[in-house]
């Protein structure tokens, strides 16, 4: 996160741009993390080895993520914090994670399909915040999005082949899009710290993503025979801290170590 | 006529920076440390290793003989999460301590994202000698990404192979099978 102090120094942030951008790199930070511990549950779990591996793969892609948001944040904080404060030392209440990432990874259908819908996301919202014109955000951009090509060929093609596979295998990816896709309105949903950032050309006008997402997710779910859900019940309030039960139970083993022995190193 | 040179620029450029006469001795001396991984291929041939700068705190030049100076090492992840990293740091210090130089800062730059094109042409060939299908032995598909069967075989050659798993044994590599010979191999992925 020290590249920094190598470019040329920028004008001097007015204090409040600056906490907004260390707000939302948290956001970005614990979507980020959340998610990546939610993969790695699988690890040891997979159908096959290979698969089990690639799991382990996508879960190290996105702790690294969740570590260049937090350090990033922790330089812009100023005040001595590291990476580490913001994974292991705070509550529920203050994790900002979008919903969809802290659900409970389910069957392997299930967390195939909540992949698809992150990972066309990922890649849309990535490719916006590369032109970010905060050069650490962008940065992160760029090394994130070429990872996210990756995941979204991987989840594209379970999808296909669980939706237009067994009878059995259908079903469950059918049930996993119609029970995921009521969290999948507040990816797209702006607050007021978004919106002054996406004004300022910092952060993603994520309002505008929905179209594109829509539209490409609907075609592969369309080309696995399965069936778009209509939008019914939306549930919102992740980037608030109002979360569902998931998240504290996530949060007790991600943190157990951290807050049993604090300073601990090894 | 001169020949024309055909190494890429990016190569080039690369070559030319670590010629530089105040830090070329420390680019010979970190070409001993090595990926923890792929223990064959050192960090300059990986191109994790960007730049290497010597500090000097700017009131005290000049003012005390001997001052030890600090040597800045800049690394550059492949993979996000690549857990090598923290090894790297600690190999990069330990190197640079066997060789009398004590004060050493290691930083992390995200900007330029690392790619595959830095891979140095002897490095591709060091991988294909122990056992890994090095990126450019690929044809990458439409979007860039990594082929799904035709890599090269290390082993025998045939380029008659298939991809088992895209996700390898570390972040940076894909699981092939040769159909010529049947052995199993690594394929470093093209970013």
């Amino acid at each position: 996160m020290s590249e920094k102090q190598q470019q040329p120094q920028q004008p001097q942030q007015p204090q409040q741009q600056s906490q907004a951008i260390l707000d939302y790199a948290v956001r970005l930070g614990d979507d980020a993390l959340v998610l990546g511990h939610r993969i790695s549950e699988w690890v040891s779990y997979g159908p096959f080895l290979e698969e089990d591996i690639a799991y382990g793969n996508v879960a190290l892609d996105y702790i690294g993520r969740a570590r260049m948001f937090y350090s990033y944040a922790a330089q812009l904080s100023g005040n001595g914090k590291t990476e580490d404060d913001f994974a292991y030392s705070r509550n529920e209440r203050e994790f900002a994670n979008l919903l969809i990432h802290e659900l409970p990874k389910g069957d392997f259908a299930y967390s195939q399909v909540r992949q698809l819908l992150v990972d066309v996301y990922a890649s849309l919202f990535l490719s916006q915040l590369l032109q970010s014109q905060d050069e650490t955000l962008a940065a992160v951009a760029a090394k994130a999005i070429k990872e996210s090509r990756y995941h979204l060929r991987r989840s594209r093609d379970w999808v296909l082949r669980l939706g237009d596979g067994t009878q059995e295998s259908h079903d469950r990816t059918q049930r996993a899009v119609d029970s995921l896709w009521g969290y999948t309105h507040e990816l797209f949903e702006m607050d007021a710290l978004e919106q002054q950032l996406a004004d300022a050309g910092i952060g993603v006008d994520v309002a505008a993503l929905r179209g594109p997402w829509h539209a490409q997710v609907s075609e592969i779910l369309t080309e696995a025979t399965l069936t778009v859900p209509e939008d019914g019940w939306k549930v919102r309030g992740g980037r608030q801290g109002y979360h569902t039960e998931n998240l504290g139970q996530l949060l007790t083993e991600l943190q157990f170590v951290h807050r049993s022995y604090p300073g601990c190193q090894w | 006529m001169d020949e024309i040179p055909l190494m890429p620029k990016e190569q080039h450029e690369r070559l030319q920076q670590r010629q530089q006469p105040d830090v070329a001795a420390l680019w010979d001396i970190l070409d001993a440390v090595k990926d923890p991984e792929i223990p064959a291929l050192s960090l300059w041939d990986l191109g994790v290793l960007r730049d290497i700068r010597r500090l000097q705190d700017k009131a005290q030049e000049g003012l005390q003989e001997g001052l030890q100076e600090t040597v800045q090492i800049i690394i550059t992840p492949t993979y996000s999460g690549c857990p090598a990293m923290d090894a790297i740091r600690v190999d990069i210090e330990a190197a640079l301590a066997a060789a009398g130089i004590a004060q050493v800062e290691v930083k992390t730059q995200l900007a330029p994202a690392w790619t595959t094109e830095w891979l140095s042409a002897n490095g591709q060939q060091k991988l294909r000698n122990y056992g890994i299908a090095p990126p450019d032995d690929g044809e990458a598909d439409a979007e860039g990404l990594t082929p799904l069967a035709n890599v090269r075989c290390p082993h025998c050659g045939s380029h008659d192979s298939h991809c088992i798993s895209e996700f390898g044994s570390t972040a940076c590599k894909a699981l092939f099978r040769c159909n010529a010979c049947s052995e199993p191999f690594d394929y470093f992925k093209k970013i």
